[in-house]
């Protein structure tokens, strides 16, 4: 449905993405993740026709950006990161005047616009003026603007940012539902919404694309072992030992907290728990706590995007 | 068209959405009705002042020209004031979409650049005749209480609404430079004054700069109009300036795209 080429944009002397390349198939919801000003929005706009790249290409649905921009305007819906609201028209008002521009048809505008109010749940603004809402609505009446017109595309550009809690998982719940119908690129700084909504995940970092898989095989590639952490009570380096007679067991931390408990992370090969809590036992170590680390999308953006800057 | 018709729409709702549109429109009746009052005074007393002095040294009273003496300089007057009110008409119209963000909605859905441009220039002259509408009930006066000529008041607002096109196609077109309204309509004054008194320098200018300034000048075009003659080279002036505001918004804010 979406194919990017080596996409690569300059501002000027300064280099904003470069040889960004992926593919979304038809109805997928892929992720883009990666810290601030890596280069999400730029590929975003690229897509959605507000601005050329300076090299590459990209086809949404078939169609050129470049050549054939009106026609990927026309199957695309994009809710940028700021909604593009005119605070002085009332939500109906404003969605229809953003269906005229999209072109619907006019007999199907009213049917059009009441689908895309129910569907982002806004029936109970429909008549109050933009500008007085507050900044869940705005982001809600930015993506029923977004949907108008029933896209095959749906670009979000941070679509829950500014959002309180509820808010973000109402937000979620509805991008979730977009799924099948719509084939959808989302971006976000927030690790846990990229892996609850998104079924593939493209990671960002300064420009470049430093990985592509799905959360699940993106967390287990990162996963080279079990990391359990412990609280005990005795001696440090006594607890040292105990670990240190499994084979499997690659590292340990040690790090002593106030109350004279230590904390121990351990890393090992396979999952060792039940074999700790034994040899704890037997040493007469006070076995407090003990939980299994599972790596997060977290650890990997942050490994891999950190990664990037020592380079 | 269907496209342009929605911007448009949206345009000209807009501007009586925010107060801005009823100040502007109470500010140019209440200058142009109070200049209206002052002029038809004059007038009457100027009238009144011949026809007694004919009397006294028994002559014939003199003919009052309602045209040549009140509208002819009425006319002038309200281009004069226009001059002042159709930056503020013009301001907004893509600095507050820059300012809002909201140009990123009008280039990623599928509506061209030219119609974007179209509808809102429409709109802004849209809001410009409705601005004329109340000076006419003060021409409809004359020709309740006296028998002005007809064709000379329409050919002055056709006159007026070329001027007007011309101001709002160059004020659109400095809106589309910068997100900040007040610059916006500064600039727009300045264009727009420019063009005013370009003209004056042509009495102290000889050879061939002389007649480029005096066709420049955006009163000189104006001046037959208000005597009731429409000259088609006046006309051609002002769709020739209100096309190239137009082309230059156009470039403008297809530029956008392309400033790296």
């Amino acid at each position: 449905m979406i194919e990017v080429n080596d996409l690569t944009k300059y501002y000027g002397q300064k280099r904003a993405i470069s040889n960004v390349s992926f593919k979304v198939k038809k109805g997928e919801i892929l992720g883009m993740l990666g810290p601030n000003a890596a280069g999400k929005t730029t590929a975003m706009r690229i897509l959605t026709c507000y601005m050329p790249p300076t090299a590459g290409s990209a086809t949404v649905g078939g169609y050129d950006i470049f050549d054939q921009s009106m026609q990927v305007r026309r199957i695309t819906g994009y809710l940028p990161e700021n909604p593009p609201l005119y605070t002085e028209l009332t939500v109906k008002d404003y969605l229809m005047f953003v269906a005229k521009i999209k072109g619907v048809e006019k007999d199907k505008t009213k049917a059009e616009i009441d689908t895309v109010i129910e569907k982002a749940s806004i029936g109970e603004v429909r008549n109050r003026v933009i500008g007085k809402l507050s900044k869940g609505f705005k982001q809600r009446v930015g993506l029923a603007q977004c949907l108008l017109n029933n896209p095959q595309v749906v670009i979000l550009d941070e679509p829950t940012v500014g959002l309180d809690p509820k808010q973000i998982i109402e937000i979620r719940e509805l991008i979730k539902n977009l799924k099948g119908d719509h084939t959808v690129i989302l971006s976000s700084h927030i690790l846990p919404e990229v892996e609850q909504t998104c079924e593939r995940v493209v990671i960002i970092s300064e420009g470049e694309v430093v990985a592509e898989d799905t959360p699940e095989n993106l967390t287990a590639r990162m996963k080279g072992g079990e990391r359990v952490l412990l609280e005990l009570e005795g001696d440090e380096k006594q607890v040292k030992e105990v670990f240190r007679t499994f084979p499997d067991v690659t590292a340990v931390k040690v790090n002593k907290t106030a109350g004279g408990l230590l904390k121990v992370e351990v890393e090992s090969k396979k999952d060792l728990r039940k074999d700790y809590a034994q040899a704890l036992i037997v040493k007469k170590i006070g076995l407090l706590e003990m939980q299994s680390d599972k790596v997060t999308l977290e650890d990997i953006f942050l490994h891999l995007t950190t990664k990037e800057e020592a380079a | 068209m269907r496209k342009t018709l929605a911007i448009f729409e949206k345009e000209f709702k807009s501007f009586f959405y925010s107060p801005l549109a009823y100040v502007i429109i109470a500010i140019f009746t209440l200058i142009t009705g109070y200049l209206f009052y002052n002029l038809l005074s004059w007038f009457v007393e100027q009238s009144f002042m011949m026809t007694m002095q004919a009397q006294q040294y028994r002559q014939a009273p003199p003919k009052f020209n309602v045209n040549l003496h009140l509208i002819r300089g009425y006319f002038g007057t309200l281009a004069f004031i226009s001059l002042f009110i159709l930056p503020t008409i013009t301001m907004r119209l893509f600095a507050e979409e820059k300012k809002q963000g909201t140009l990123e909605l009008l280039y990623t859905t599928p509506i061209t650049e030219l119609q974007v441009v179209t509808g809102k220039y429409l709109a802004g002259l849209a809001l410009y005749i409705v601005l004329l509408i109340p000076t006419m009930f003060f021409m409809a006066l004359l020709f309740i209480y006296g028998d002005p000529e007809f064709l000379p008041v329409l050919s002055g607002y056709i006159g007026l609404i070329l001027l007007g096109s011309t101001f709002i196609a160059l004020g659109l077109f400095i809106s589309t430079l910068t997100e900040n309204q007040i610059i916006a309509a500064i600039g727009g004054f300045a264009l727009s004054l420019l063009l005013w008194i370009i003209g004056w320098g042509a009495t102290f200018t000889g050879g061939t700069l002389k007649p480029v300034l005096e066709y420049l000048s955006i009163l000189v075009h104006f001046e037959d109009f208000a005597q009731g003659v429409i000259d088609s080279t006046h006309v051609a002036y002002y769709l020739i300036f209100t096309i190239f505001g137009l082309y230059l918004s156009l470039k403008s804010i297809e530029s956008v795209k392309w400033r790296t």
